[in-house]
């Protein structure tokens, strides 16, 4: 598996990273050296191996439900670079 | 007053308690040395305020007679650590100017337990790298020199301001987090010792994230007992992190023991690599001989996933940090570009494109790829069955020995410069830390002797899951028997 | 690909086009918000209708560093409903990240279940109802359930130029309940929805408001030719009411047949519903990076569920709709047409259960022996008077102990029924005690013979000549004696007394 120029930026936009011509074509060949080295692992026998889920034996512990946090605007937008009666405000959307 | 920089965490703790110097004394003393360090670029922020604000609480409270474990101590804080009211950046431009108005569970600790903040330490941008060069804020400066020249090191990555500012004796201890050897190999690169524990003894709430499956935090600091002491108040349980481990801290510098017998150590023979150096040869075989000094019966292990741990780490940490990375947005915190005219999403793309380093956005695309639709089995869910693979081998291995000793990194420092044209030589330098961070088990790394051109070189203990203690031993009784004592000449 | 619903109640519903009748193949996803206290990772407010980002966390807005921990009663909640659902509940589950940008979604992502949701497949059962053309109940399979974070809110109409984020409803529990392809009509659809909500109502795990936008769903349509495979759906996204849903599934498929036997072909694509036109419409907008690159969050472990908590959750389940519909009739012997009008919200039915358990207290009877009675009057005098005044039965300005004192006193023959009536309004009015409202206003009814035999006297006195008509064969005018000695008491003498002592004075 390979990537070229319309596959990165293909990528570049699912990543909502902004890429120049330049950028992207210089990206291509860094993508193909790290995917081709990656791809060693498809030699790898994995017949019969459940994928890795938790790091260490450990299960997933459940909350309490109670109210405990909240009523706290000025520290959800004290950095906000545009918050306006208290919303974050952002370039309008069309739906 | 100077001289109290050459003192470490058990050090200064001890003499302050005994009445040797104040607190504050030793804080100006290394805040001073914070200042005089700056050629380093070892510091993103400096906090002297928050450093004298802890001293003089120390000050008083041991005449009030209500010490605390770390009172009296002042620590760098890797700036990947969310402090309230202090600029948390992550070493990215993206969170240039951030102040979060909370602490992270780590830092909250320390801070608890009467630790003080000289600043906050640079690193690789959102600690992605190994040679701390993708830094929005600048390349830390190792203090360390080849003998006989003055090219800039890497004080290695992305835990570098720590491993360089520890090395400097700007700061007696540090805070670094470790997702495929961040604490190690930076560890290694500047004569230092660091652990990183078994992946969830430190909670991770307040870090700003790279690949949550793999990001631990642990201590860096000048020999085991102070990497013990440290480790020891930034462990324990959290209900804010799910993956947090709920079981108790053990007190390991008290248990703290250079003694080894009854220990089997074993050796992976996947990491005798091709082209290792022969001064990584000989240093590994010297850490050998101190283990059986120590008492310790080697045996050979096989690690037979070895050399796939790296690729399956570069498909699963970048996969994580895509999805991780994914909320820096301009839209709550951080920066945002807003070019003329632009819509929601263009505003997304041009503040992300101006926010993330190099290093960043490879990673991000790299994960955004190997996630997309079609090609997730062939990468991620691979990825995820070799490293269950590779957690299996060394279950395997610990069958037939309790520890594990290898080199920490298959070089000493290189220059700065010298890899960051070629990222597959750069991630080659985690080959020796990547499989326990995938495995999730505590490692740690100590200066084990100086290569030819005098640089340190670091020998890695690796322990089961919750075995800190016996790595901790371990990498004593290397210390013990290494009797490294050499010091970067200070140029700076 | 043949459909399984089909076996049973066969839906005639067809779209008539121009190359022949085609049959419109329906399935729904529900996103049904979980009634908690706290969100689902954090432990921000769930309360409706707060000040902008009042109910956020620094976990909600996804600052840096922060982390998701699960709020247990979302699972336990959509457990129970998945038990209620007959459905089979994953012991091991875990959540996945969706990925994609938008402003409503602080994390990039939402935290949701793809590769192995909470529970599994069930099913639900809607009724026949010949007038909307649902000729035998029908089983809808569900195809799963699984727990995710619902999304913040964008305004658009506050200011010209710029959107403003609401994160107050960020990571609110939500369930999405995926039915199987079963429907076949928008009746069908709108019958499941109306069950799904009374039975989530039972469970307690939604309030079922859809003005609140606790419940939404998600409309998946395609039409095909009768006995041909499943053509090409679209989904329309959250649609907020039963009649709304309907309304999507009639204009959907009728533009899709429009647009087939025009030449052209069906898009699977995203469409929003115009509540105001009447109509749905390409969200083109936000097709354009459908690629959600789902992987296992890694900041969670899988959810692994113990015999205990599900045997919690089982014990704790109420006895649902069906259940109590067919025990109203078989033990109570209500009709059952009663018994569903009853049972079909719970909030009725726990009305009706203290009703009739305070009516056969008071009257010293058993629950069954004063049922009918009982739901009689609920669904004929309470259900009236609560459409008239246009509130629910959980406002009712009766309460179910002053319904029960009202039939006991009609039952001991202090009322009449007429008497009740009058009485019944006051207490509509005042929300006053019936027994009081007899007392101070003298609405006893009298069955004195005496009293009412004078009545009676005095009556056919004065109407000498209808007494003589009568007596001659006139036999209607036994209603106009029985009608004058009424009035003359002023409604309150025993009808039946009435009538026997007049039968008996007029020979
Ligand atoms: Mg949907
Ligand atoms: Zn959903």
């Amino acid at each position: 598996m390979s990537v070229d120029l319309p596959t990165v930026r293909k990528i570049a936009s699912l990543a909502r990273i902004a890429v120049t011509d330049a950028e992207a074509a210089a990206i291509v060949p860094e993508l193909n050296n790290i995917l081709g080295w990656v791809e060693q692992l498809s030699a790898v026998d994995t017949d019969g191996i459940a994928p890795m889920t938790a790091v260490i034996p450990n299960s997933l512990r459940l909350r309490d439900d109670v109210v405990t946090d909240g009523n706290r605007r000025d520290d959800v937008l004290k950095n906000a670079p545009q918050a306006e009666h208290g919303f974050f405000a952002v370039p309008k959307v069309i739906e | 007053m100077s001289d109290l920089t050459n003192l470490g965490i058990a050090a200064l703790r001890d003499g302050f308690r005994a009445g040797d110097f104040s607190a504050r004394e030793a804080a100006d003393a290394f805040i001073a040395a914070v200042a005089a360090g700056r050629d380093l670029n070892a510091f993103i922020t400096e906090t002297p305020d928050h450093a004298i604000a802890a001293a003089d609480e120390a000050d008083r409270a041991r005449s009030a007679g209500e010490l605390r474990p770390l009172s009296g101590v002042p620590l760098g804080i890797k700036d990947l650590f969310c402090t309230a009211g202090v600029q948390t950046t992550a070493a990215s431009h993206m969170l240039e100017g951030f102040v979060p108005p909370y602490e992270s569970t780590v830092t909250s600790k320390l801070f608890g337990a009467g630790a003080g903040m000289l600043g906050k330490l640079n690193l690789d941008q959102f600690a992605m790298g190994s040679s701390n060069e993708t830094s929005a804020f600048g390349n830390v400066i190792s203090p360390w020199r080849r003998g006989g020249d003055t090219v800039a090191l890497a004080p290695g990555g992305s835990s570098g301001g720590s491993s360089a500012a520890i090395a400097a004796r700007m700061v007696p201890g540090a805070t670094g987090t470790d997702t495929g050897g961040s604490i190690r190999q930076p560890a290694a690169f500047t004569g230092t010792s660091g652990i990183k524990p078994t992946y969830g003894r430190c909670s991770r709430f307040g870090i700003v994230a790279f690949a949550s499956s793999l990001d631990q935090a642990g201590s860096m600091a000048r020999d085991v007992r102070d990497c013990a002491i440290l480790l020891e108040q930034m462990a324990g349980f959290d209900p804010k992190d799910a993956t947090s481990l709920d079981v108790p801290v053990p007190r390991w510098e008290d248990n703290l023991s250079g003694d080894l017998k009854g220990k089997r150590v074993g050796i992976p023979r996947e990491y005798r690599v091709e082209g290792m150096p022969a001064e990584i040869e000989a240093l590994w075989q010297r850490g050998i001989d101190f283990a059986r000094d120590a008492g310790a019966e080697i045996v050979e292990v096989s690690l037979p996933h070895t050399r796939q741990a790296l690729p399956t780490y570069y498909i699963i940490a970048p996969a994580e940090a895509s999805s991780n990375l994914a909320r820096y947005d301009g839209v709550r915190y951080g920066l945002r570009d807003l070019p003329d005219g632009a819509g929601l999403q263009d505003m997304y793309a041009a503040t992300r494109a101006a926010g993330f380093g190099a290093e960043v956005k490879r990673r991000i695309l790299i994960g955004t790829y190997v996630l997309s639709a079609g090609y997730y089995d062939a990468y991620y869910t691979k990825a995820q069955k070799v490293r269950a693979l590779i957690a299996r081998d060394f279950e395997r291995a610990f069958e037939t020995c309790d520890l594990l000793l290898t080199p920490t990194a298959p070089s000493a420092a290189f220059a700065l410069g010298e890899k960051n044209a070629d990222p597959l030589s750069m991630y080659l330098n985690d080959v020796f830390t990547v499989p326990a961070s995938l495995a999730g088990l505590p490692a740690m790394s100590v200066p084990g002797g100086l290569s030819a051109e005098g640089l340190p070189l670091g020998l890695q203990i690796i322990g089961r899951p919750l075995d800190e203690q016996g790595v901790l031993d371990a990498g004593l009784a290397i210390e013990q028997r290494a009797g490294f004592t050499a010091r970067p000449d200070r140029w700076w | 690909m043949t459909n399984a619903a089909e076996g049973d109640g066969m839906s005639t519903y067809r779209i008539q086009g121009a190359t022949g009748d085609w049959e419109v193949v329906i399935g729904l996803e529900v996103h049904a918000q979980i009634t908690t206290n706290a969100k689902l990772f954090s432990g921000a407010s769930t309360k409706f209708g707060s000040e902008p980002n009042a109910n956020v966390s620094l976990v909600d807005a996804a600052m840096p560093g922060m982390l998701p921990v699960p709020n247990g009663e979302c699972i336990r909640q959509a457990v129970r409903t998945g038990m209620a659902l007959g459905a089979e509940i994953n012991r091991w589950s875990r959540f996945d990240r969706k990925n994609y940008f938008y402003a409503d979604l602080p994390q990039g992502y939402q935290i949701s279940q793809l590769y192995h949701p909470l529970v599994g497949e069930g099913s639900l059962m809607v009724e026949a109802d010949e007038k909307a053309g649902i000729a035998a109940p029908k089983t809808i399979g569900i195809e799963r359930i699984h727990v995710e974070q619902d999304a913040g809110k964008l305004m658009h109409d506050q200011h010209p130029t710029r959107s403003y984020v609401d994160l107050n409803r960020s990571g609110v529990a939500l369930m999405e309940i995926v039915s199987r392809p079963d429907m076949r009509s928008p009746a069908e659809a709108g019958a499941y929805l109306r069950k799904l909500r009374s039975i989530l109502r039972y469970v307690g795990s939604c309030d079922g408001n859809m003005e609140e936008g606790s419940m939404r769903a998600d409309v998946n349509v395609s039409v095909r030719k009768a006995g041909e495979p499943f053509g090409t759906r679209t989904e329309t996204k959250n649609v907020n009411s039963v009649r709304f849903v309907m309304a999507t599934i009639e204009y959907e498929a009728n533009r899709q047949v429009d647009v087939i036997e025009g030449g052209g072909t069906i898009v699977q694509e995203t469409r929003l519903f115009d509540p105001d036109r009447t109509e749905t419409r390409s969200m083109r907008s936000k097709e354009d990076a459908h690629d959600y690159r789902y992987f296992p969050d890694p900041d969670l472990l899988p959810l692994e569920l113990s015999d205990a908590f599900l045997s919690e959750c089982e014990a704790s389940l109420p006895e649902l709709p069906d259940a109590k519909r067919t025990r109203y009739e078989t033990a109570l012997g209500l009709s059952p047409y009663q018994a569903a009008v009853i049972t079909a919200d719970v909030e009725t039915a726990r009305w009706f259960e203290a009703l009739l358990g305070e009516t056969a207290v008071a009257q010293g009877k058993s629950e069954a022996e004063v049922a009918k009675t009982a739901s009689n009057w609920l669904t004929s005098d309470l259900f009236g008077a609560l459409n008239r005044l246009g509130v629910s039965i959980g406002d009712s300005p009766v309460t179910t102990a002053n319904g029960a004192a009202l039939l006991a006193l009609v039952a001991d023959g202090t009322l009449s029924g007429s008497l009740a009536k009058q009485v019944f309004e006051i207490m509509l009015e005042t929300g006053d005690a019936p027994g009081r409202i007899v007392d101070e206003r003298g609405l006893r009814q009298t069955s004195d013979t005496g009293a009412i035999e004078a009545v009676i006297a005095d009556v056919m006195a004065r109407n000498a000549d209808k007494v003589a008509e009568y007596r001659g064969g006139k036999d209607k005018l036994f209603g106009f004696f029985v009608g004058q000695t009424m009035k003359a008491m002023a409604g309150k003498g025993n009808p039946a007394a009435i009538n026997d002592l007049l039968k008996k004075a007029l020979g």
